[in-house]
């Protein structure tokens, strides 16, 4: 049982071009910036838009095919769809909710009832059967939402941000909730999400969309090792600079220069680590063949570490320990020393 | 600053209390008190009343059977042919009803667009009571639909595309989660319709005409009263206003109870 | 609501504007009224058409004058008047009316019947039905309508059936004349018992009644009081049933006393 989309659909005045598979017991997260296509791609794989040149085939069933005039409507696909906000039915009760699809599908009310407590049990909503949607806080309701999804028994998954609505403190329960329930769920899932974590928790692997055509999927770990795009770079915390390197020396679009370790000519992207990156209070003399002056714009702690994001023709950020901060009083506004070895900076042909 | 405010509200909300309370005081003080119920024993009047409930009862539900797909329809997109349709549906709300009347004598009369066919196949309109339910959802219709738009556009789409991926056909996503999610702006919309079908005077009287037992609702009774009996009208009229109340209480109440 | 004396100022302003244009409004009207008086007449529906043509023929003999004319079923005439409507003359379809408004106590001189009227059967024009009399209403099937039994037209003709000993089921009990000739003329009914006055014009044909089942609609008009131009409603009364009266309500179709 396998998703596969390959297709192009038109959205508002641009094309989105969409290829992915997914296998099934699978889990694919799709991650992007805002606008990017990523909740389009699980409307047409729900069935709420159509494609309109492609095809989209499950289990080897094809459910979108414009060339053959072939559109399967949501309601024939088994498809679960687990939107942002949990949209319950606010006239009907949390059981009433979870027995919907059961109940559409033609389960008799009974059966249907039973199963709708069952799946309010395992996502750990037992005896919240009777209430209304609205008594819910938004964990609970979103919980109820998957175990309405879940109980319609669908082939595939879809998760739009599933833990975008919920506060904080219950986000990470909610995160295992999902990753017990996902890993039980035997069909192909798709997860869009903006939150890297949710990403490296959830999926094996991680298609990232931007301005409309998927441009790297990978698993985590590739996607670190080789971010093709700024997107994926800041996703993983990586420096991304766009540019052309030529005779080893890469030129950034703002101008600034930097000596590299590379053979590749042409159009080129270089990524640094933070951690790659020294700062000295006065110039330093030794083997690092990248220095320059740039001012402290922000500092910002992060676990363990902190960020220092640094201006001037080349914007970095660098990582170092809240002792060097102390150590060569950084602050806001000061004018740093940055050294740079070209070896640190990878670059890899646009 | 606040005792100002209230003063700037409470002025002419009192005086729209006036307005609206002072002709009622005036009906109450004229009226027969000690006839009232004998009137109600009367043949003619329990007859106009009973052919008022009927008319204004089967025109709202001529105005729901056809309103609602109307306004579902409306409601689903922009559209020229769209604008166009809203204006027709909304025209009774600015005609005259007696132009109403005169214009569905012009379609539906013996000698009027539509109705030289109906004619033909023996159905004739005019001075029938299935002629007062017709006007009354002529002049009334508009109101639901009005109200039906309005409540299906504001209804959230993304309800009807859960239930399908649930598995829901267009057909049960309509009836177990849009009807009831806009259930409020139809019954509003009902009850609006109810109460101008019960009201309508000058169309019923041009299109159905006015026979004791087959068309002469309360309105057109009233009507006759006030040329030779005002006395007698004004009774008449408080039987209706009173009759609307109840009517109107005991259908929110059913109609609650039953949610 | 900021109390601050800029726009207390601008209140005070919008205040005397307000009152002169009430003034001038006032005075405008004022001398309006002191150049023509107006003399306000009610008649009934059916003398509508001779009505406007006797006022305009008044106003060109006494320019100082106005005519205000109302027309409607006789009965609404005397509900307003009972209301406290203020008229100079009213002109009635039947006596009974007349004497209601007397008894109301408005009357300002005695009554006087200037003018009569016949009944009469209208039908399409070409008689499609082949109507020739009383008689033949009552044919089954036959859509027929009288007005309603509180408006004058109504009891006469119901008293003219009566005579002829023929029971009419009448469809509707129609408000007014007019509308019974309306009705006629679309097409709704095939026949309608109105005034001889009604059936004139191309649009719609008249059957004469037969002397014996015949009934003559008597029409009164008398001065009111306490309407603002007595001499005025006197007047026009005058004229009405004068010779210039007499003759336009002739060519009319009324009969003159």
């Amino acid at each position: 049982m396998n998703l596969e989309l390959s297709g192009s659909v038109l959205r508002g005045e641009f094309a989105l071009e969409l290829q992915l598979t997914v296998s099934a017991g699978q889990t694919l997260a799709l991650v992007g910036p805002n606008g990017a296509g990523k909740s389009t791609c699980l409307s047409v794989c729900a069935g709420l838009l159509a494609l309109a040149r492609g095809h989209l085939v499950v289990g080897g069933r094809v459910l979108d095919a414009p060339a053959q005039g072939v559109f399967v409507p949501p309601e024939a696909r088994r498809i679960g769809w687990l939107p942002q906000q949990p949209l319950l039915f606010p006239h009907r009760t949390v059981q009433d909710n979870v027995a919907y699809g059961p109940l559409a599908r033609g389960v008799p009310a009974a059966a249907a009832r039973v199963r709708a407590e069952q799946w309010l049990e395992r996502v750990g909503l037992a005896g919240y059967g009777p209430r209304r949607p609205h008594e819910l806080s938004g964990g609970q309701a979103q919980r109820a939402a998957l175990a309405r999804t879940l109980a319609a028994e669908p082939e595939v998954l879809l998760l739009d941000e599933p833990l975008a609505a919920v506060d904080a403190s219950a986000r990470r329960e909610l995160r295992a909730l999902l990753h017990e329930h996902l890993g039980a769920f035997a069909g192909p899932r798709l997860l869009v999400t903006h939150d890297a974590v949710d990403a490296f928790v959830l999926a094996e692997r991680i298609a990232v969309l931007e301005a409309g055509r998927v441009v790297q999927i990978g698993t985590a770990a590739e996607l670190g090792s080789a971010p093709r795009s700024r997107y994926v770079a800041d996703l993983v915390g990586l420096n991304f600079v766009v540019g052309a390197v030529h005779d080893s020396v890469f030129t950034a679009a703002s101008g600034a220069t930097l000596v590299v370790a590379t053979a590749i000519e042409g159009a080129a992207v270089a990524t640094v680590h933070p951690r790659a990156i020294a700062l000295f209070r006065s110039r330093p003399d030794g083997s690092p063949r990248n220095v320059w002056q740039a001012p402290v714009l922000a500092i910002e702690a992060v676990p363990e570490a902190n960020r220092v994001r640094l201006g001037g023709p080349l914007p970095l950020v660098a990582e170092v320990t809240p002792a060097a901060i102390l150590a060569l009083g950084l602050a806001v506004g000061a004018v740093v020393w940055v050294a740079l070895k070209a070896t640190e900076v990878q670059v890899a042909p646009a | 600053m606040r005792p100002l405010r209230s003063l700037w509200l409470g002025v002419p909300a009192g005086a729209a209390a006036l307005l609206f309370g002072l002709p009622v005081l005036g009906l109450c003080l004229r009226a027969p008190w000690g006839e009232l119920v004998g009137l109600l024993a009367q043949p003619a009047v329990a007859e106009a009343l009973w052919l008022s409930l009927l008319s204004s009862g089967g025109a709202t539900v001529l105005a729901v059977a056809l309103g609602l797909p109307t306004a579902a329809w409306l409601a689903s997109g922009q559209s020229r042919l769209r604008t166009l349709v809203r204006l027709l549906v909304l025209l009774p709300i600015v005609l005259p009803p007696i132009v109403g009347g005169v214009a569905l004598l012009a379609a539906f009369g013996r000698a009027g667009v539509v109705g030289g066919w109906l004619a033909a196949a023996g159905v004739v309109l005019p001075f029938t009571t299935l002629a007062t339910v017709v006007a009354a959802a002529y002049m009334g219709m508009p109101f639901f639909v009005l109200g039906a738009e309005a409540g299906l556009r504001s209804f959230d789409a993304r309800y009807g595309e859960v239930a399908a991926t649930l598995g829901a056909g267009p057909w049960r996503r309509f009836w177990t989660v849009t009807i009831p999610l806009v259930w409020p702006s139809l019954r509003t919309g009902a009850l609006l319709c109810w109460a101008r079908a019960l009201g309508e005077y000058c169309a019923t009287q041009t299109f159905a005409g006015n026979l004791a037992g087959t068309t002469r609702t309360m309105p057109l009774l009233c009507g006759v009263a006030m040329e030779n009996d005002p006395g007698r009208a004004v009774a008449l009229s408080l039987i209706l206003a009173v009759v609307s109340l109840v009517v109107l209480f005991a259908v929110r109440r059913g109609l609650e109870v039953g949610r | 609501m900021p109390c601050s004396s800029a726009s207390r100022a601008r209140a005070v302003r919008w205040a005397v504007a307000a009152a002169l244009l009430l003034v001038g409004a006032a005075a405008a009207c004022g001398g309006a009224r002191a150049a023509t008086a107006s003399v306000r007449v009610f008649a009934a529906a059916s003398l509508a058409v001779p009505f406007a043509e006797l006022a305009r023929r008044f106003e060109a003999e006494h320019p100082e004058l106005r005519i205000e004319l109302h027309t409607a079923g006789t009965p609404q005439l005397v509900l307003q008047l009972r209301e406290g409507a203020p008229a100079d003359v009213f002109a009635a379809a039947a006596p009974e009316h007349m004497a209601q408004v007397e008894a109301m106590g408005r009357l300002a001189g005695a009554a006087r019947e200037f003018a009569r009227n016949h009944l009469a059967i209208a039908v399409a024009p070409g008689n499609p039905h082949g109507i020739q009399g009383l008689a033949d209403l009552a044919r089954p099937g036959l859509r027929v309508a009288l007005c309603g039994p509180e408006v004058p037209a109504g009891r006469y003709a119901r008293a003219a059936l009566a005579k002829a000993a023929v029971a009419v089921a009448s469809r509707s009990d129609e408000p007014s004349v007019v509308a019974v000739v309306t009705k006629v003329q679309l097409g709704e009914l095939d026949a309608g018992i109105v005034y001889a006055t009604d059936v004139r014009g191309p649009a719609v044909q008249g059957i004469a009644l037969p002397r014996e089942h015949d009934q003559i609609a008597s029409y009164p008009i008398a001065a009111l009081a306490k309407g603002g131009a007595p001499f005025g409603a006197a007047a026009f009364v005058v004229f009405v049933t004068g010779p210039v009266g007499r003759a336009v309500l002739q060519a009319h179709g009324f009969e003159v006393p």
